[in-house]
């Protein structure tokens, strides 16, 4: 295990996300927050509350109106379409709510699919590591499987095994186990715990289970689209 | 660029029904568009073949350039003169041997003398007008495809009797002669000449075989009443379709009027050309509507696929990449498309081939087709472009999608 000593690794100042329009709708604003390496931190708040928009900012998938995202201390705010697509498939991965696999590859070819984008490994490589993740999550049988012939819960780790296939130092997972039941769910959390724990890796999840929320290390809550607290647990997650 | 490929090919593989159905229509404008311009080349150069064959190359014949001036108009200033009796020109090429010595010196290919008369063939009290050509034999064989054209008899057998004439066919069933026959010759000029038929030829050509009668210099010089008369020089050139420069330096040099085959045949080559437009823009209409069909798939594809689309971005697909990919499904049904309307087009131009044909005009047994790679080349460039440019717009559409409305709204 490294020590302790976290760096900054995601960093939101002054982000405010406002929809243009007659009415001009407001998802977020005046977002300040920075995370570091080995956190696992929770995103929660009522129905639009702006979680999830909090998240696809930090995630570049959309751009803030106004503030900036930093990313490993880089700004993001002038990043080209080509730059901000980089920096995801180098820095980040995602997990959604909706597993969102492709459903005519099989679980490895998923898998694979970021790193032959990157493709910073041969072909062989690239399987191989593909075929390690899935056995690591417990996959390894199912991986010449499509994604519509295997359970919800085993979709999500496949979705998860996808996201950690760049080695991200973050992951940002929307509602991972929103659509699953109390067992996969565990599974779920107990994976992205671990995530954190023994790789290191810097997990933000949006959830709207306080109870998952509690089980995390950092907790922050949102509501009508401003932090309203941001604390770390009290007690260690068992 | 094989993660683009495999995609590609996986999301169009995943449609078979309706990627078949986008092949199947690139591939009958394709096929078609072969068949089509096989056929429209093949008829073109069997005409023209045909056309060349039969007729001379360049023909020089012995009116001048311009109607040449009266001697009245070189002796008397005026503006009009009325009541003249206009100089009678002695009829034929003048001096036709050293005519011709200066034209070999020259010219790229063998040329012969005739003599056009246009005369009255009688025969059983029917009276015909024909052409009588007086031809050198010898000369004859090196010019024009006569002797090739010849059902019965041969050249040589011009010398066989005195006044032999040599029919074409469809003539000599006209008036029921057949080899052997004793015919008679009316000339304009009063002449009378009782001749055998010595052969029958047909050239293919109906309104040749109709109207022409063959026979010896000598006899058709008595015809015409003038003794040495050559009205005709006919020149037969290595390369036809360039005929023109040549008939052109001829008019020049000898003052005669000389007229390529092509110019002699205007009209028809004119026809060729105005249908070769049209059938071209058939095809080409063709070709369109076989694109809607690769629009068609690729937009339904990119709809299907927006939030598979989203979730690539996502993790770092450029639009550029998703562009690529769908682009790339568009020219995989495209070069699938062509390469299956190659087969279908060699096919139809196989069949047609084996399609007995007649033509009130001209005879040929089987349609002609010609066979070329150009014609391939061009139908499978077509389907390319249009279906690059039918995946083209989709994929921008594709490429365009917003991941986070995708994911928000499929959560």
């Amino acid at each position: 295990m490294s020590t302790a000593r976290t760096e900054t690794v995601i960093e939101a100042r002054g982000v405010a996300r406002i929809l243009p329009g007659i009415v001009p709708v407001t998802l977020v604003r005046d977002i300040n927050l920075s995370i570091g390496s080995h956190e696992f931190v929770a995103i929660t708040g009522p129905s639009g509350s702006g979680k999830s928009s909090l998240m696809y900012l930090l995630g570049l998938l959309d751009l803030p109106t106004e503030g900036d995202v930093l990313i490993r201390g880089r700004s993001t705010r002038e990043m080209s379409e080509e730059e901000s697509a980089r920096a995801r498939l180098t820095e980040l991965g995602f997990v959604f709510q909706f597993h969102f696999l492709l459903e005519e590859f099989t679980l490895t070819e998923n898998v694979a699919l970021p790193m032959r984008a990157l493709a910073a490994y041969s072909p062989a490589e690239i399987r191989e590591r593909a075929d390690g993740l899935l056995a690591a999550l417990g996959l390894a049988d199912h991986r010449h499987k499509r994604p519509d012939q295997i359970s919800g819960g085993q979709r999500q780790r496949v979705a998860i095994a996808r996201a950690l296939a760049n080695q991200p130092s973050v992951i940002l997972a929307d509602e991972p186990t929103g659509n699953l039941d109390s067992k996969s769910s565990d599974q779920v959390f107990d994976i992205l715990r671990s995530l954190v724990d023994e790789q290191g890796t810097t997990v933000v999840a949006v959830t709207h289970s306080e109870e998952l929320a509690r089980r995390m290390d950092r907790h922050v809550h949102l509501i009508d689209g401003v932090i309203v607290s941001d604390e770390k647990a009290r007690a260690p997650a068992s | 660029m094989k993660l683009i490929l495999d995609i590609a090919l996986t999301h169009v593989l995943a449609r078979g029904r309706q990627t078949l159905i986008a092949i199947f229509s690139v591939a009958t404008g394709v096929g078609f568009a072969v068949m089509i311009a096989a056929m429209l080349e093949g008829t073109e150069n069997d005409f023209i073949d045909m056309l060349v064959d039969t007729i001379p190359h360049v023909v020089i014949s012995d009116e001048p350039d311009r109607p040449a001036p009266q001697p009245a108009h070189a002796v008397f200033d005026a503006a009009e003169i009325r009541g003249l009796m206009p100089q009678v020109r002695r009829r034929g090429i003048k001096n036709p041997r050293a005519t011709m010595a200066a034209l070999e010196s020259w010219a790229p290919g063998p040329l012969t003398p005739s003599v056009r008369s246009n005369s009255l063939l009688r025969y059983a009290g029917r009276d015909l007008a024909v052409s009588v050509i007086g031809i050198d034999p010898a000369r004859e064989v090196k010019v024009s495809r006569l002797a090739e054209h010849l059902r019965s008899g041969s050249l040589k057998s011009l010398y066989t009797a005195s006044n032999a004439v040599i029919l074409g066919t469809r003539l000599a069933e006209r008036i029921g002669a057949r080899v052997g026959a004793n015919v008679s010759i009316v000339s304009p000029s009063g002449v009378r000449i009782n001749s055998m038929v010595v052969g029958l030829f047909r050239s293919g050509s109906r309104q040749i075989d109709e109207t022409t009668i063959y026979t010896l210099l000598t006899t058709a010089q008595i015809l015409e009443n003038q003794i040495g008369l050559v009205n005709e020089i006919r020149l037969r050139v290595p390369d036809p379709m360039n005929s023109q420069p040549i008939a052109q330096r001829i008019a020049q040099e000898t003052g005669y009027k000389a007229v390529s085959w092509a110019e002699a045949n205007e009209d028809m080559m004119s026809s060729l050309r105005v249908r070769n437009i049209m059938l071209y823009a058939i095809v080409g209409a063709i070709l369109l509507v076989a694109s809607f069909g690769t629009y068609n798939i690729i937009s339904t594809i990119t709809h299907e696929k927006a939030r598979d689309i989203a979730i690539m971005k996502s993790f770092g697909f450029t639009a550029r990449t998703i562009r690529r990919i769908f682009v790339t499904e568009a020219l995989i049904l495209g070069t699938v498309g062509a390469l299956a309307g190659f087969l279908l087009g060699y096919l139809l131009c196989l069949w047609l081939g084996t399609i007995e044909f007649r033509n009130p005009m001209v005879d040929f047994d089987r349609l002609p087709i010609a066979y070329s790679w150009r014609h391939y080349f061009l139908a499978g460039t077509a389907a390319l472009v249009s279906s690059f440019i039918a995946g083209y717009f989709p994929a921008r559409k594709a490429a365009s999608v917003h991941p986070v409305e995708i994911i928000r709204g499929a959560a």
